[in-house]
């Protein structure tokens, strides 16, 4: 558990040593969301209406930014190849990587993601869900994006190769999250998108990072 | 007595199943003719009109069956990507491998027969179906699954790293379905239901049923023809590639 928590607090580190990483993500997120009101018109009931899927695929493609660098640094400068021998197991030190991953490109979107609701027109009970929403997706999105950068790494063409893999496989955690704020907007139970949001991540939380370890194991090999 | 039980793992190296493979494929491709050109009389001479749907019904001989070889190559190839990871057997990477085309094909045939089918009989060319949704993202996986192949030049790496993408794909398939049947019955989209087409008739079933065995067949000589040139291709340096006599200059 201190090796995970060191990785975390490695990650978190050079992160903030180099903070243009974390805040391209963040502004990504930003400017794709404010383009679609001036794509579509600024009339507010189509606004309410597209807020979700708009919120929700815009912070699907922000993950997606900051994935292939997951591993991409430590493999070049051998860092992960120590992580490999170390006494402390992988998937554990993986697991930390995934969890300072989802601080850095997950958590932000979380916390801006209120404020471009506003800007969408979209009342107080839906931002909370919004919320709620993207706090239980966006680590389901590092830990499933996590899987996908471990293959990729190294690779060819890694980064369009890495949305090509993740992104069919983000299509649930789509749904029920941009359903758990429109089902709130219809006046509809928002407990079972959640649910079974928090059941997907359950499950992720256990299987992926096995998944990954594996892939980079063979990546190192 | 132990003489008789067959060594399986025998299989498992190249050189072993190049023959094998090679001698089985005229019988897979004549089975497949076969049983194509009976599905194929049936269902266009035999098999009656449909009392709704009129001629155009006869896109389902070819649809269904092409959804289904579909679905099922993504589990057989599941099923070799783990037999590989867990025995370390070349063979499972290959098959694997050579697999993924056809059923992208058989996935693409499914949406294109689909489209087909839907303008006359739904007015639209796509609805966003449960199934048709899924089907969708099942081909995007089987796209996912050669791109990565193509791109790791080391081929057990690629194996491996392909064996890993399917293995998570296949968890996922049951959660994108049911997901993606949830999200249609939440919006009410289409109230198009396939599962309310009327009761088919023993003719038009049988022709089904010999359409996805032809189907089957084929899958299975293309699998087999395109394993034996990935096996010459990655095998070529090896003794005994150089002493096949289609390969001796």
């Amino acid at each position: 558990m201190n090796a995970m928590l060191a990785v975390i607090r490695r990650d978190l580190l050079v992160a903030m040593r180099c903070k243009t990483e974390v805040l391209t993500a963040l502004f990504f997120f930003v400017i794709v969301t404010s383009l679609f009101p001036l794509g579509i018109g600024p009339e507010p009931a189509l606004l309410r209406k597209i807020a979700p899927g708009v919120l929700w695929v815009a912070a699907l493609l922000a993950t997606m930014l900051g994935l292939h660098r997951m591993f991409a640094a430590d493999h070049a400068d051998g860092t992960l190849e120590q992580m490999a021998l170390s006494p402390a197991p992988l998937a554990l030190l993986v697991a930390g990587k995934i969890v300072s991953h989802w601080l850095v490109s997950g958590l932000p979107l979380v916390l801006m993601a209120p404020i471009l609701g506003i800007q969408f027109d979209l009342d107080a009970g839906a931002l909370g869900v919004l919320m709620l929403a993207l706090l239980l997706g966006t680590p389901l999105l590092s830990l499933i994006g996590a899987i996908g950068a471990a293959l990729t790494l190294g690779v060819r063409g890694g980064g369009v190769l890495l949305s090509l893999l993740v992104l069919p496989l983000y299509v649930p955690a789509l749904i029920f999250g941009a359903g758990a704020v429109q089902a709130q907007m219809a006046g509809l139970d928002v407990g079972g998108h959640l649910s079974l949001l928090a059941a997907l991540l359950a499950l992720a939380a256990f299987f992926a990072p096995w998944a990954t370890t594996a892939a980079l194991r063979i990546a190192l090999e | 007595m132990n003489n008789r039980v067959i060594n399986w793992f025998r299989f498992a190296s190249p050189s072993s199943f190049y023959p094998i493979a090679g001698k089985m494929i005229p019988w897979f491709w004549l089975l497949a003719a076969v049983f194509g050109a009976a599905g194929l009389w049936l269902s266009f001479f035999v098999a009656p009109t449909d009392a709704v749907q009129g001629e155009g019904y006869r896109i389902i001989f070819i649809h269904v069956p092409a959804s289904w070889m579909s679905m099922f190559i993504y589990v057989v190839m599941a099923g070799w990507a783990g037999l590989g990871l867990a025995l370390n057997a070349r063979l499972s990477g290959m098959m694997a491998q050579a697999l993924a085309p056809t059923g992208a094909l058989m996935a693409f045939l499914s949406l294109w027969t689909g489209a087909f089918w839907g303008k006359p009989m739904w007015g639209t060319w796509w609805v966003w179906d449960a199934r048709l949704t899924s089907e969708l993202i099942l081909f995007f996986l089987y796209l996912g699954f050669i791109a990565l192949q193509a791109a790791i030049d080391d081929p057990r790496r690629a194996d491996k790293a392909g064996a890993i993408l399917v293995l998570v794909g296949v968890v996922n398939v049951p959660v994108i379905y049911f997901s993606v049947k949830w999200w249609n019955t939440l919006h009410q989209g289409s109230s198009v239901s396939m599962t309310k087409a009327p009761s088919m008739a023993m003719t038009m079933l049988w022709g089904m049923l010999l359409m996805a065995l032809c189907f089957w067949m084929y899958s299975i000589a293309v699998a087999l023809m395109r394993v034996r040139a990935i096996m010459l291709e990655r095998e070529r340096h090896t003794e005994w590639v150089k002493q096949l006599a289609e390969v001796k200059p």
